[in-house]
């Protein structure tokens, strides 16, 4: 009985100094620097990827009209609104006159005394003529009298100079009436024109459009070229796209991509590249491309954001590899390969790249290696690594 | 022979165990706190290392990024690129936020960056790189984020597709990677009140709101709304080149501060962490003595208690130095069970502090150290009190 007491006890010992010992193992071996370093690795193989392209951008009208006077002026009205689908020609505003009604009415009385004056001018010709036709039958009666002698020749002269004074009252009274006729002509030319000037104080719709913008109202002053109201097609809407440059590769005009309005992320509209800009922007390093939708969705507001993905190419065949592998060193890109257990860093070449994360590697390693994809902390080349399904789970 | 050490705890084992589990915890107590503290200094340096960066450029006169605010324009990477002995150079911001995932926040570091260069994460634990410039983000896994989580920054949405583990903040946030053109706007541009508020303050002013200029008013707030300045350009030397040089080259004529690794890991740890650290140090310190104390108490006492069986060797005629052998080799005992149990129970322990908690094995091997030699300390107490007692104790007397 006090031997079993004494066994149990010793086994007791026994047995909590191995669970302590074992406990104690497991510990060291799991931390510190002698824990291996847990990985999850993939075996490269090839596959197809298809190459995307991702930008932001917002809707824009392609052709926006600002539509405001060519003079400084003041605004007499405004007849449509904001969001008011308009025709082509017409009147949207109207700018104050001040004294050009006045003006062309004082043209018209001096166009009416100008008619008058041409009347008046070809009545006086009608008796300078007449007198002519006096003068020239006297002038010809005495020359023959005066051929028989039967007046003196002072009185025949005295008949001719009365003849050539009046051939030159008809000369002055053509001229005259050439005169006033041009007068008409003028004033006729002059009142056109105020009724040009007239007409463009008329703002009137240049397409057929929706009204963006109503920038002054009735009694305000504008000046030149300062928009009253900002017209838009609303037909011609696109999404201008900014893109960064370095993963720009491969954008061509034409190629089809998925529009997300930030209003309805979840329903993708379709559109396609219709320009790529020559110029992209040197301070953002961006480029920017133009996308036209397939079917311009109702409701569109200008100025929505909108994400872009561009499909840039069709499964592109070759190895591929997670990019969670791929290590960035000043030698340029590299991956872990597990050889023979260890972890090696291998340089490899890099080609083109999907947005799900795959990468295509044109050079560097071969179908069936085995490369460290995730690990729990930075590797170091013939390192203790464990093979793991993965480290972090993604949530169910 | 037997041993007389090993009769004496077969006799008593429960309580020998016990007392040993208790030593144990305490000890391990002491180890966590010298983890504590390694885990701070430690999570300065990860900043630094994951950061993969050798030289630092920042504003002029600023000890940025983490230590001060630094704010430099975005284009300086491209003249900093032109430098002899630079590999690489990249933009880099840092926010310290909280982010938010459904109703819940998290307290973050934001983190932008451009993919492919220095501050990049190094390694991933799940999930893949940022493939989009724009609303993509990885997030370290002390975040809580899971991959395909919809975080938001701001006034936008990110999707987690990666996760990453040990990046964090020198005050222990975990980081919140997110490409640098967010980055910039969750860091400059305003919300939305603030920014109709400055509208209609620049409206307000007739100087420049001029009615004979049209577009002035315009162009203005367009310009007010830009900013395009980031925290940090973090660069890569060339292998062979002097960061020391690069470093004397950017101040003298590029008119900004750079800072190379020693520099900045002296920022961090002398000045940043440094009253946190000292404050845990100060309390590892009182910790240690008072573990020793309590160590050196313990065997004493056990001895102690002991001291009528003690009283009964010697009257039998055991030698003075077995008896000194028995307790020495049972305070050794109680110091390598207390060891083990707190060594392991520090490093079970450790994963469920919120704050990163390294256990460095010299740490573990000085701990050990010190344990034996306060046993041995406190046993040749022990062994004093128990050679000096009167053999007649034993019979009562």
């Amino acid at each position: 009985m006090k031997l079993n007491i004494f066994f149990s006890r010793k086994f007791g010992l026994a047995a909590f100094a191995t669970v302590l010992l074992i406990g104690f193992g497991f510990v060291v071996s799991r931390s510190g620097p002698l824990a291996p370093t847990k990985v999850s690795i993939t075996r490269v193989q090839s596959g197809s990827l298809s190459s995307s392209l991702f930008g932001i951008g917002t809707v824009e009208a392609r052709r926006t009209y600002f539509i405001g006077p060519t003079a400084a002026g003041r605004v007499k009205l405004v007849q449509v609104d904001v969001g008011e689908h308009v025709k082509s020609g017409q009147l949207l505003a109207e700018i104050e006159p001040v004294d050009l009604d006045e003006r062309i009415r004082s043209l018209d009385a001096a166009y009416a005394r100008a008619s008058s004056a041409v009347v008046a001018a070809e009545a006086q010709r009608r008796d300078l003529l007449a007198r002519q036709t006096v003068a020239n039958l006297n002038a010809k009666r005495y020359r023959d009298l005066g051929d028989k002698n039967f007046v003196s020749p002072s009185a025949v002269e005295s008949k001719q100079q009365e003849l050539a004074s009046a051939q030159a009252a008809v000369d002055a009274s053509d001229a005259n009436l050439q005169s006033a006729r041009m007068e008409v002509v003028r004033l006729k030319a002059d009142h056109e024109a105020l009724g040009q000037q007239r007409k463009n104080l008329r703002l009137v719709a240049s397409i057929d459009g929706v009204v963006t913008s109503r920038d002054a109202e009735a009694g305000s002053t504008v000046i030149a070229g300062q928009s009253v109201l900002k017209l838009m097609e609303p037909n011609s809407l696109w999404v201008k796209v900014r893109l960064d440059q370095g993963r720009s590769r491969g954008l061509a005009n034409g190629q089809a991509a998925s529009i997300a309005l930030r209003s309805n992320p979840g329903m993708p509209l379709t559109g396609k590249i219709v320009r790529i800009e020559p110029l992209s922007d040197s301070v953002t390093e961006e480029r920017i491309a133009l996308v036209a939708f397939d079917q311009i969705p109702v409701g569109l507001s200008i100025g929505e954001m909108a994400e872009v993905t561009v499909q840039t190419a069709a499964n592109q065949t070759g190895l591929t590899l997670p990019n969670a592998a791929i290590k960035q060193t000043p030698q340029g890109a590299g991956v872990w390969k597990l050889d023979d257990g260890k972890p090696v860093l291998v340089a490899i070449k890099l080609g083109a790249s999907s947005l799900d994360g795959l990468v295509q590697v044109l050079d560097g390693i071969s179908s069936g290696d085995e490369i460290i994809v995730h690990s729990e902390r930075e590797l170091s080349a013939g390192g203790r690594v464990k093979v793991v399904e993965k480290l972090a789970g993604t949530r169910q | 022979m037997i041993s007389l050490a090993g009769r004496d705890i077969l006799h008593s084992w429960s309580k020998f165990v016990l007392t040993g589990i208790g030593l144990g915890l305490l000890i391990g107590v002491t180890l966590t706190m010298a983890g504590v503290y390694r885990g701070i200094v430690d999570d300065a340096k990860a900043l630094l290392n994951n950061s993969g960066a050798d030289l630092w450029v920042v504003q002029q006169d600023t000890q940025g990024p983490y230590a001060e605010s630094s704010s430099i324009h975005d284009d300086v990477y491209r003249s900093l690129l032109s430098l002899p002995g630079v590999a690489r150079a990249a933009n880099v911001t840092y926010l310290t936020m909280q982010v938010r995932l459904n109703n819940t926040d998290v307290r973050a570091m934001v983190v932008g960056f451009e993919p492919g260069q220095p501050g990049e994460p190094g390694y991933l634990i799940a999930g893949r790189h940022i493939t989009r410039n724009h609303y993509e983000a990885v997030a370290d896994v002390k975040t809580g984020f899971q991959i395909g989580d919809t975080i938001q920054i701001r006034r936008h949405d990110y999707r987690i597709v990666g996760l990453t583990q040990r990046m964090v903040s020198s005050g222990g946030d975990p980081m919140v990677f997110i490409p640098m053109k967010d980055a910039q706007e969750a860091q400059f541009l305003k919300d939305n009140d603030a920014i109709l508020n400055e509208r209609a303050r620049t409206a307000a002013n007739p100087s420049l709101n001029r009615p004979g200029v049209p577009g002035l008013l315009e162009a203005i707030q367009a310009s007010q709304n830009a900013n395009r300045n980031v925290n940090a350009v973090l660069i890569k030397v060339l292998p062979g080149s002097q960061p020391d040089m690069i470093a004397n080259e950017v101040r003298r004529w590029k008119h900004l501060q750079a800072f190379t690794r020693v520099q900045m890991e002296e920022i961090l740890v002398a000045k940043l962490i440094a009253t946190s650290a000292k404050q845990i140090a100060m309390f590892l310190v009182i910790l240690a003595v008072v573990s020793a104390a309590i160590v050196a108490f313990i065997i004493y006492t056990m001895t102690l208690g002991k001291i009528r069986e003690i009283a009964v060797l010697k009257l039998i005629g055991t030698r003075n130095r077995t008896i000194a052998g028995m307790i020495l080799q049972q305070a050794i005992g109680l110091g390598l069970i207390g060891f083990l149990v707190g060594k392991t129970a520090a490093t079970v322990w450790a994963p469920f502090f919120p704050k990163y908690v390294l256990l460095e094995p010299g740490d573990a091997v000085r701990g050990f150290v010190v344990v034996m030699v306060i046993c041995a300390l406190a046993s040749t107490l022990a062994i004093r009190a128990a050679l000096s007692v009167d053999p007649a104790t034993a019979i009562g007397g």
